[in-house]
């Protein structure tokens, strides 16, 4: 007999023969965990429920929610005689609902399902998972940043304008740059906006049909092919070399008048600085071209070094990795873009001026005195996300910002040096940036992959770092432990990493390929979910139907 | 510094054991004249305290939403949030996590990423939903790439009710594309003739309703001819709350249904970030740009959930993706999620009427107050007034007598001889003394 929370609705005696018999899907599930329980290494104690103390087992929403049912109190309008011209809503909508103490407990158990940064050590490379303090989101809650319309009068959100006027200052003092675009909703939306600028730039120059080439390093994020195909151009790889860097020679070597723009990380997604760019950027610019640079690692680099001196033209600032706003399970971000003196002009609408009585917003291409070359969304961008940034560079200032990478670099550099004998090192032990690359070359002949290191990292306590990218790599595990891990903690990660490589190299094979065997779920099944992909849930077919 | 951990005395040692003597020596790549020897040109680190003190200077310089009679929708909408969307949004394990892409230690995010997709689903009208765009407008631009992809044509045709950003971030990604787009004239009252522009060559039709000047369009004879030519429906919505009492895009035909989320669980945020909603037909799932949730079974044959399709995407394809998307919206359709848990299908609907309720009872008042005429006959929650002065004077007027009447149209169309109309909205947050207020503001104005 099941409740309404899909369990069992009164004790049931241990020991039946068969408990799960003549019991619906979900019971026999519900049976099916607890025999995991049994089967596990904690589990020579199974429990009724499958429930294993604070470890809850959750149904879907639609298993235990109702039609009838809703968490918020709105009174019935008065009769109303419908404006909708017989547009009437029809059928049902098939949407249940909880009441508020059930939805506080079902999401609350669905959280404890997930590991976050404040969990522990969240070294996922290119991603820079720092520290996400409260007072951030205290601040984007303030009533006159989160409670004001984005179509208000101009003169009723003077400090909203104010606050990403200083946003754009921060950023621009931090590159060296011209000009910002705040609003891209995200790093790879940001990327678009600064090809559109080139692209636009270029059209402005009567090259729009001879310059359509886009050159992007093998070791670039997918979103930097993605994009430049996006708008038309066509992506033309550059090879990586032995030493993970990208060489002037062969940017050289491909450059002509039909080259539009290189697209090069910096720090690269190898963990290294470029030692070559402004030589590259100076071959680019010869060539007629612009350098966009993906600003995923600025981390490494803020305070520290200004691209805008580096020769850039364009790059994309993730708020959600350098400024610590929440990555919040992927997403919202946010991916202001600083562009130079060459693309100021082509940077879209809506941006903010400073005029006569206070700071206006310019929000359509007609009112601006330069060549805006059209918008990336509705309205002003993730104006959460700016409160956010802001607060993170006011709180840290320009000492702070810079002592945040350095200690960055060190934590990156630490771990390399205390695993370098063990883990293997694809360009050589030398110094990284913010993260830190291995290879799997360490793991040859022990049967074991990244994949399965990764997941007996999960039974350590930890996230898995990125792995299987950058792709020049092979078998790549890319460690980024940002500025907001202590000694302390990164002591205990490596010891625990040279745990895991003896272990591996010892021949220690189960621990690695069965994992994890701790966490919520064991590994899950991805062939069979792209095979025959279940994206919704559907209710399930009633028993007398099924057998007809 | 309160957010490093690391003392002078660690730094030290670390450095040590890594076997250089300053932390410079690690930026040897950098070239030495570009290193920064001094911070930059900023103010220096500051308490909580004092970040408190500036921001909230700023932040007191705006008029919230909630201070004043408040009417202002065209894309985003004062609604009431439950507090405890606020509160579960902010879970530690829910904030501070990341794209679930190691799902065992995800599992949180990816059932309500699940539930997410089968609430959209089913709001929509639709077989499929995936796990969030960014907001309304820049799905709605990939909503027509996807349609490109799906026809092999690359002409859409864009209704001249469409919010102008929205038409605006459609063009601007179709011009670099070297995509064509027919854009409609502003259709005011709802009745263009857009059947006339599908043909063999259109690969899609954008058509938004409640349209941004509020009109409920009929989308079933746009559906059908658009299916004759070979041609996709694109319907577009901006606000949600109207799926609740209006019929479903699905029910009429559409193709792809995208809209903005950010009226359930999301506040107005000066206009970000919110959340995009994108639906479509089970086949066409294989075009379908972002990321996408799906069930499965793990090593003891339980169920659990991924992120699938991934052969779609970015990561994989790199330059032959369906999209360059790769951030989605996730804590926002989190809020999303939870807020429509709490609604159900009963609060949803009840809250739909009220908003409806409310709109009316604003419209007719309005129609009572000299200079002003209301010109929609159909609405949901928002409509169109046309005033004896121009809009956008109006509404500073009506701003410094501290009410905010709503949206000038020449804001979002200058130029288009639109100058007197005004867009105005009605949630359940206005009281009977928010609509009096309004009227007798504009009384005095008019």
């Amino acid at each position: 007999m099941l409740n309404r929370q899909g369990r069992p609705s009164a004790p049931q005696a241990h020991g039946v023969a068969d408990p799960a018999a003549g019991m619906g899907d979900q019971a026999a599930r519900l049976q099916g965990d607890a025999n995991r329980a049994a089967g596990s290494a904690t589990g020579s104690h199974p429990t009724f429920t499958g429930n294993k103390a604070l470890a809850q087992i959750e149904p879907l929403l639609f298993e235990i929610g109702r039609h009838d049912t809703t968490g918020v109190d709105i009174d019935e309008p008065e009769a109303f005689e419908s404006r909708l011209g017989g547009l009437e809503r029809k059928e049902a909508i098939g949407l249940p609902g909880l009441s508020e103490p059930e939805t506080m407990r079902h999401y609350v158990r669905l959280s404890q399902m997930n590991y976050g940064i404040d969990t522990g050590l969240f070294p996922l490379g290119s991603c820079t998972m720092k520290h996400n303090a409260r007072l951030n989101e205290r601040m984007a809650r303030l009533a006159g940043f989160s409670d004001v319309h984005p179509l208000q009068p101009v003169s009723t959100v003077q400090g909203a304008l104010e606050l990403m006027n200083e946003l754009g200052r921060y950023l621009l003092t931090l590159t060296n740059m011209t000009a910002v675009a705040l609003s891209p909703k995200a790093g790879a939306h940001g990327e678009l906006c600064g090809m559109m600028a080139i692209k636009a730039a270029i059209e402005a120059k009567g090259e729009g049909t001879t310059r359509n080439v886009v050159l992007v390093p093998d070791s670039a994020h997918g979103t930097n092919p993605a994009t430049a195909a996006l708008i038309g151009f066509v992506v033309k790889p550059v090879p990586a070399r032995e030493d993970g860097w990208v060489h002037v020679e062969d940017v050289k070597e491909r450059l002509g008048p039909d080259v539009a723009a290189i697209m090069l990380t910096n720090p690269n997604t190898c963990g290294l600085f470029e030692p070559q760019v402004v030589e590259i950027a100076k071959a680019i610019h010869e060539a007629g071209a612009y350098f966009y640079c993906d600003g995923a690692n600025f981390n490494a680099i803020v305070g520290k070094a200004k691209p805008g001196d580096l020769g850039v033209d364009a790059m994309h600032i993730n708020l959600h990795k350098t400024f610590s706003t929440p990555h919040g399970g992927g997403g919202p971000g946010s991916g202001p873009v600083v562009l130079s003196e060459r693309l100021a002009p082509y940077a879209p609408v809506p941006f903010v001026r400073v005029g006569q009585d206070g700071f206006e917003l310019v929000e359509q291409a007609s009112d601006a005195a330069e060549k805006p070359f059209g918008r990336m969304t509705a309205f002003h961008g993730q104006m959460g996300m700016y409160v956010r940034a802001l607060s993170y560079m006011l709180s840290h200032g320009s000492d702070g910002m810079k002592q945040a990478s350095e200690d960055a670099v060190l934590n990156a550099n630490y771990i390399r040096a205390g695993l370098s004998d063990l883990m293997s090192l694809p360009f050589g032990d030398k110094p990284c940036m913010h993260e830190v690359l291995f290879d799997d070359a360490w793991l040859k002949d022990t049967g074991v992959t990244t994949l399965d290191v990764a997941k007996a990292m999960i039974d350590e306590g930890y996230h898995p770092m990125t792995m299987y990218f950058p792709l020049v790599v092979h078998g790549a595990m890319l460690i980024e432990p940002t500025e907001s891990e202590s000694k302390a903690s990164l002591d205990l990660f490596i010891a625990t990493l040279r745990d895991l490589a003896m272990a591996a190299k010892n021949g220690d094979k189960e621990r690695f390929t069965g994992a994890p065997y701790h966490a919520p779920r064991r590994r899950l099944d991805e062939t069979r979910a792209a095979r025959n992909p279940v994206l919704k849930w559907t209710p399930p077919v009633p028993v007398a139907e099924a057998a007809e | 510094m309160r957010y490093l951990p690391l003392s002078d005395t660690d730094r030290s040692e670390m450095l040590a054991r890594i076997g250089v003597k300053t932390v410079d020596e690690l930026f040897a790549d950098v070239p030495k004249n570009l290193l920064l020897k001094e911070p930059v040109d900023l103010p220096r680190r500051k308490g909580e305290l004092e970040v408190e003190r500036i921001l909230s200077r700023m932040s007191s310089k705006n008029v919230a939403a909630s201070s004043v009679p408040f009417f202002v929708g065209a894309g985003a909408y004062k609604h009431h949030v439950p507090a405890t969307v606020d509160h579960l949004i902010q879970r530690s394990e829910f904030l501070t996590s990341y794209t679930p892409y190691q799902p065992e230690i995800a599992q949180g995010t990816l059932q309500y990423l699940f539930e997410f997709q089968t609430q959209v689903a089913a709001l929509t009208g639709m077989e499929v939903a995936n796990a969030s765009m960014y907001d309304g407008s820049t799905g709605t631009g990939e909503a027509v790439l996807m349609a490109h992809r799906v026809t092999k044509r690359r002409k859409a045709v864009l209704s001249g009710g469409l919010h102008p950003h929205y038409a605006e971030v459609v063009r601007t990604l179709s011009d670099m594309a070297s995509d064509s787009v027919v854009t409609l004239q502003p259709d005011v009252s709802g009745t263009e003739d857009i059947l006339s522009q599908i043909d063999d060559t259109t690969s899609c039709v954008v058509v938004q309703s409640p349209d941004v000047f509020g009109n409920v369009r009929d989308l079933e004879a746009i559906a059908e001819k658009a299916h004759k030519h070979g041609a996709l429906l694109i319907a577009v919505f901006t606000e949600a709350v109207s799926l609740g009492l209006v019929a479903s895009p699905g029910s009429q035909g559409a193709d792809i249904v995208v809209g903005e989320g950010q009226s359930i669980g999301n506040a107005l945020n000066f206009g970000g970030p919110y959340v995009g909603l994108f639906a479509t037909q089970s086949k066409f799932i294989r075009q379908m740009p972002g990321r996408l949730c799906g069930e499965t079974v793990d090593a003891d044959g339980h169920r659990g959930f991924v992120l699938t399709l991934s052969t779609r995407e970015q990561h994989i394809r790199r330059d032959k993706a369906t999209s360059n998307i790769c951030t989605n919206s996730g804590l926002c359709c989190l809020a999303f999620t939870i807020h429509m848990t709490l609604l159900g299908e009963t609060g949803l609907r009840r809250l739909a009427r009220v908003n409806h309720a409310n709109a009316i009872k604003l419209a007719d008042q309005l129609s009572g107050v000299k200079g002003v005429e209301v010109l929609n006959k159909t609405f949901f929650n928002e409509f169109t007034v046309k005033l004896a002065k121009p809009a956008a004077e109006v509404v500073e007027r009506l701003a410094e007598k501290g009410v905010l009447a709503g949206v000038p149209v020449s804001r979002l169309l200058p130029g288009a001889g639109l100058d007197d109309l005004l867009l105005v909205a009605s949630t359940e947050v206005n009281t009977a003394d928010d609509r009096a207020a309004l009227c007798a503001a504009l009384k005095e104005v008019l």
